[in-house]
């Protein structure tokens, strides 16, 4: 069947300047600045934000759960990324 | 050539408490089961802005008018939450409404009951809210993750609905005779449609077992209806209202909970099965309702066409 209620939309809030921009959820809005009224109406009723993204969800790129394995655990067993790896001497100091 | 045991992989997330996000693959039956019970869920938000909309002209003071209009707004955005939730498992809004629209489609028994009275305001507020806060703060750890955030955005927003309402029925319960008799009959008349919210009892419940076990709820029909009743009998007595008529409330000193009369289900059958006071003026309204934004739809799809168009020309 198809959808008479125009396209989704995703959304994300930044709380306050400064902050990253959180995804909060979604909604139908027929254009862009519909969206964005929309997301104002519908996210931040109680100042959950003071700026905010809208992007149609067509246009998100996700990786797949299937994938997960092969995508991130190149990252597992490289534990030379991480400062508690080296050692330094305890008389040295703001390091 | 890895191959995976998908079902082996789903059972293993619920084991570990582990979210079922909209990509992971899930058995058929875990899919319709949440599609079912989400858009119910939110039919039932949508449904429930027309009893209290009944009153929005008729508030007692601006104050009341106000709290009115913020909380079924409230509702208009808990519907929209959840259903963008129910359409991340691939139904679309539109074969959801129409669902509704036909009658197909479940909404919460509770909102076939007519709002008689301001009272009937108040105990929405504090009974039926109060109920789908119970809930509600349990499907916060529902095992699907769209369903999980949606609720969890619900309930930050919900305990104001549930306040507003006692504080609306305070005013009532310790104001002249005449308001105090109104807030008693409308405790009379919401406390057993209140009781049904929470379904069948668990003996009789057809889809509460698979939903344990997947972890879409965590508490049984039983179990959330007597913690509600232990929760409100305090509040009622605070009020210095007597118990509903036929509730049979009463401490059981052996069990340290309260016991009480169950509803009555059959009424409950007839009114899930549309024969209660109001459900065909609701699905009326609803209907009415869509219909009169049709062109408001066509309208926007043309505007959103042209200005695709006019950017492509530029």
């Amino acid at each position: 069947m198809s959808d008479t209620q125009g396209p989704m939309w995703e959304v994300f809030l930044q709380k306050k300047a400064g902050q990253p921009f959180v995804h909060c959820g979604n909604l139908h809005a027929f254009d862009k600045e519909m969206a964005l009224q929309n997301a104002r109406d519908l996210y931040t009723r109680r100042m959950e934000g003071t700026a905010i993204w809208v992007v149609k969800s067509e246009h998100i790129v996700a990786s797949s759960p299937e994938d997960q394995g092969a995508f991130f655990e190149p990252a597992n067993d490289k534990i030379f990324r991480h400062p508690t790896f080296y050692q330094v001497p305890d008389i040295i100091k703001h390091m | 050539m890895e191959t995976y045991n998908f079902e082996n992989i789903f059972e293993g997330k619920l084991a570990k408490n582990e979210m079922i996000e909209p990509k992971d693959w899930m058995p058929e039956n875990y899919r319709k089961h949440l599609i079912r019970q989400i858009s119910q869920h939110a039919h039932s938000e949508i449904v429930g802005m027309l009893p209290e909309g009944n009153w929005i002209t008729r508030a007692p003071s601006l104050r009341s008018k106000l709290v009115l209009l913020a909380k079924v707004q409230d509702e208009g955005g808990h519907g929209l939450y959840l259903y963008t939730a129910a359409e991340s498992l691939g139904t679309s809004r539109d074969e959801m409404l129409d669902a509704l629209h036909t009658g197909k489609a479940k909404y919460s028994s509770i909102f076939n009951y007519p709002t008689l009275t301001w009272a009937d305001v108040a105990a929405i507020g504090w009974l039926v809210d109060g109920a789908a806060i119970m809930n509600q703060v349990m499907l916060q750890r529902t095992s699907y993750g769209p369903y999980s955030r949606a609720m969890i955005r619900i309930c930050k927003e919900e305990s104001f609905h549930q306040r507003q309402g006692y504080e609306a029925m305070t005013r009532l319960a310790f104001g002249t005779p005449a308001q105090k008799e109104m807030a008693q009959d409308a405790l009379n008349r919401f406390w057993f449609p209140t009781l049904m919210m929470f379904g069948p009892p668990d003996a009789e419940s057809p889809n509460s077992d698979n939903a344990v076990k997947w972890r879409i709820k965590r508490e049984t029909n039983d179990e959330l209806r007597q913690r509600f009743v232990n929760q409100t009998v305090p509040q009622i007595e605070y009020l210095g209202l007597d118990f509903p008529t036929n509730s049979g409330i009463k401490w059981n000193e052996t069990r340290k909970e309260y016991d009480f009369s169950e509803p009555n289900w059959v009424e409950f059958k007839n009114v899930i099965h549309g024969n209660g006071p109001c459900n065909k003026e609701r699905l009326q309204a609803r209907n009415t309702a869509h219909k009169n934004g049709e062109w408001v739809r066509a309208a926007a799809t043309a505007f959103a066409k042209r200005q695709e168009e006019k950017r492509e020309a530029a």
